[in-house]
């Protein structure tokens, strides 16, 4: 009886797993990001042009107040500057992002991108001089600028929707990556007032409209400038922006697995050494 | 710490004769972690105390790191974990090895627990033994939770609002337990400061008890897979080398399995709505618990139902509470006087799909409790009449429980006045119209769903097609019995209390044990089949 109780309660768990839970909305589309794989990096030029779609387009709305400009330019950052030897010339050269190897990590102070990215800010600050509230070029370490002074002023702005931070986004969205690209390609024409419909988002209708169009932002190294493009860079981005140390991250596991194993293999020879004339 | 026997430490240099004097402290470790006996057939099953010594370190070190960066404030709590994560040199690695390492900690000790159980390590001489592993188990819970709270996400906030909210039901003293704990009306920065210095404590408290529980084991012994006590020499090897190596190689192999989280997947086992700051005026469209905690979240919602005066919000609160205070009571609740499980071929069955029951409550945890688990068909008939002459009649009753009288009454009229359907619409508790057809073509539509809300979308579908106008709407609803996740958290609920309260003490009385050997050592050295070791 017992034996038939355990079955029944089997078929009870198999059926349980098998029942389907109807979805809100569609399930993202699965994009191969290089970052997918456990030892897969960040595709540093798709993040370049990602910062360029969220600085030109995304930041017009959306601020990531977790993220200062020296990011960019510090290790694992879509600007970081290495200097290298050229083997044929013997000159010192720059290269933005780590070379394959040698060359030596440029601190971001001395990074002109980085600089020169953050001077194109403009940042409301208090005047040294005077105490009065004033405009100043940005620093390569202040946050970046949000698009509004606080979340009433970014709802008044926005038709009462308020345009999330994007620091974390991707972290913060069930489907990650995928979803936020789904998303943004997503959009089928269909508008309500002031709601766009998009089946990906949870519910169909977003108050966002269609953010990315094509052309919009002109690439400097000749990638397509369609919106699929766009989209699939912007995500990239945001994903370094979420996880900026997932390339360091990785690339310490695989040595402490290594270190783990073989640890493991040595502790099982003693293990099995120790134990050679004892039963058990 | 005491161990059976004289102690057979000897110091060797002129320093460790003169501490042995004054502090026996080598002595003690000796005794402790060296030459104590160890029952010579003890399976990997019993490697994992050692594991969760060392995610207790790896917790209370990761954690004082994390505390000097860590700003308990809710302006500043989110802002400090991103910078922890992103600024602070290996910051990632230390918040990853933290968030993770609560998890590994758990996994830990339900296999721990659950290895006490199978081959009960709970029967004297280890009630003690038990109860202390039984308080460190609760600690570990509210240590979490409290934990859970700080990095100030949606979860956090919302997790530690239910759970305080589910303190309210308790009588008398609930408000005022809820205020207390959450220093005042709602969730807010007192709640966060308050957490944040008890989350810093408890891991010590912690420490505190785990002293005591190796105490009592190194007083009573260790149990084994026989259950038979240690009786000679024979039965026990040195625990180092023996034990320690084993511990090592199994620990090394539980750290592989943290690592693997750690760095490539450390957000796997939280949920994405902790990286959204939290914020009060917006509810998340789900709110649970972190996985370890899942079963109890089950058996909190299980409860949709009153119990006579006990509402099904409170009977709630008791059995998630009970659900763990019945762990501290089990050796007084199992009556058999066999140990281990693998002498009792019943006992083990029950014991398997307690297993299950586990398993599968944490999963109805994790789940929307109204999700309808096993298809049925939810149907409504509608009638109405298209056409034909409205007449309309005022009903009065003498008061509300006069009503259904006048209903009737009212509709008799009407019908006797030729009208082919009839509906009241009630206006207050004693009054409303009756209103009815005369002539016209009746029609009647079937519909069917598989969920209420489905099957109220299609009526409404044909409200819609048909018109408001049509006067004798009637719709008769057909709501099938639903096995939902809740029926399933009732059924698993009930098996999780059913195995403590009846099984064990009943099965204990009345079940046949297999034979059990006389010695530890019998069925090792005696070439016996011994089965896993």
């Amino acid at each position: 009886m017992l034996r038939a109780f355990t079955a029944a309660a089997a078929a009870v768990v198999a059926l349980v797993g098998a029942a389907f839970a109807a979805g809100e909305a569609e399930h993202p589309e699965d994009h191969p990001y290089s970052f997918d794989s456990p030892v897969g990096g960040y595709d540093m030029g798709a993040v370049q042009r990602g910062f360029q779609v969220y600085a030109q387009v995304c930041a017009a709305c959306h601020g990531m107040d977790h993220l200062a400009y020296r990011h960019l330019g510090e290790k694992g950052g879509p600007f970081a500057l290495y200097r290298v030897r050229n083997h044929e010339t013997g000159e010192e050269e720059l290269h933005v992002g780590a070379p394959a190897h040698g060359g030596h990590f440029v601190d971001v102070v001395d990074n002109p991108y980085v600089r020169s990215i953050a001077e194109a800010a403009v940042i409301s600050d208090v005047d040294p001089n005077t105490g009065q509230l004033t405009d100043r070029p940005g620093r390569i370490s202040d946050r970046f600028r949000a698009p509004f002074p606080n979340e009433t002023a970014a709802r008044a702005a926005n038709g009462g929707a308020y345009p999330v931070d994007l620091s974390v986004i991707t972290s913060a969205r069930h489907g990650g990556a995928d979803y936020i690209r789904s998303l943004l390609i997503g959009y089928d024409g269909e508008s309500e007032g002031v709601l766009y419909h998009n089946p990906y988002f949870p519910g169909g209708w977003i108050a966002m409209p269609p953010p990315l169009s094509e052309g919009m932002v002109a690439y400097a190294d000749g990638s397509p400038t369609t919106v699929e493009q766009y989209a699939t860079d912007v995500t990239h981005f945001l994903q370094w922006a979420a996880d900026p140390h997932m390339e360091e991250r990785k690339r310490t596991g695989i040595v402490v697995l290594a270190f783990l194993i073989a640890l493991s293999v040595l502790l099982w020879l003693s293990y099995k050494q120790v134990w050679r004339n004892e039963s058990h | 710490m005491k161990i059976h026997g004289h102690s057979t430490y000897e110091p060797q240099s002129g320093f460790t004769r003169w501490l042995d004097k004054r502090l026996p402290i080598v002595r003690l470790t000796h005794d402790s972690f060296v030459a104590y006996p160890t029952p010579r057939n003890l399976n990997y099953w019993w490697t994992f105390g050692a594991m969760l010594a060392l995610c207790l370190v790896v917790q209370i070190v990761t954690g004082i790191v994390l505390a000097m960066h860590y700003i308990p404030h809710v302006d500043f709590a989110f802002a400090s974990v991103q910078r922890i994560e992103r600024d602070i040199p290996y910051g990632w690695l230390i918040q990853n090895m933290h968030a993770v390492g609560a998890s590994m900690f758990f996994l830990a000790v339900y296999i721990h627990m659950f290895r006490g159980l199978y081959y009960g390590s709970y029967k004297a001489p280890r009630e003690l033994l038990w109860i202390l592993g039984c308080l460190i188990y609760a600690l570990m819970v509210a240590t979490a939770f409290l934990g859970y709270t700080l990095p100030w996400g949606q979860m956090s906030f919302w997790g530690a609002t239910v759970i305080t909210n589910i303190l309210g039901a308790l009588p008398l003293v609930g408000e005022s337990i809820q205020v207390w704990i959450r220093g005042g009306g709602a969730i807010d920065q007192p709640t966060l400061n308050r957490f944040f210095s008890l989350h810093y404590l408890l891991p010590f408290v912690i420490a505190g008890v785990v002293a005591l529980h190796i105490w009592a084991l190194h007083e009573a012994g260790q149990n084994n897979p026989t259950g038979v006590d240690v009786k000679k020499k024979e039965d026990t090897v040195p625990f180092t080398p023996h034990a320690t190596l084993k511990d090592l190689f199994a620990t090394s192999l539980f750290v592989i399995l943290f690592a693997v989280f750690i760095f490539y997947m450390p957000d796997a086992l939280g949920h994405a709505d902790n990286f959204i700051p939290a914020n009060p005026l917006q509810t998340p469209p789900e709110i649970v618990p972190e996985w370890y905690l899942l079963p109890f979240y089950a058996i909190l919602r299980a409860f949709d139902f009153n119990i006579g005066p006990i509402d099904s919000k409170l009977a709630g609160v008791l059995a998630m509470f009970a659900s763990i205070g019945i762990l501290f009571v089990l050796p007084w609740l199992d009556t058999s006087r066999v140990r281990s499980m693998r002498y009792r071929p019943i006992a083990r069955q029950f014991f398997i799909i307690f297993v299950v029951v586990c398993v599968v409550l944490g999963w109805c945890g994790g789940q929307n409790p109204g999700r309808i688990l096993v298809p049925a068909t939810f149907s409504a008939t509608l009638n109405w009449t298209q056409g034909g002459q409205v007449i309309e009649q005022p009903v009065t009753s003498q008061g509300a429980a006069q009503w259904d009288e006048a209903e009737q009454a009212a509709r008799a009229s009407l019908t006797e006045q030729g009208a082919g359907m009839t509906a009241v619409q009630r206006a207050g508790a004693d009054r409303g119209t009756a209103t009815g057809v005369i002539g016209g073509a009746v029609q009647t539509r079937t519909v069917t769903a598989h969920s209420v809300d489905e099957l109220e979308a299609q009526i409404n579908g044909v409200t819609e097609e048909v018109g408001q106008s049509a006067p004798f709407f009637q719709v008769e609803r057909r709501i099938p019995f639903t096995f939902t996740v809740t029926t399933l958290s009732q059924i698993m609920t009930a098996y999780y209390f059913l195995f403590f309260l009846i099984i064990l003490p009943i099965l204990g009385l009345r079940e046949t044990p297999g034979r059990v050997p006389d010695t530890i050592a019998k069925p090792v050295i005696g070439g016996e089949e011994a089965g896993a070791s």
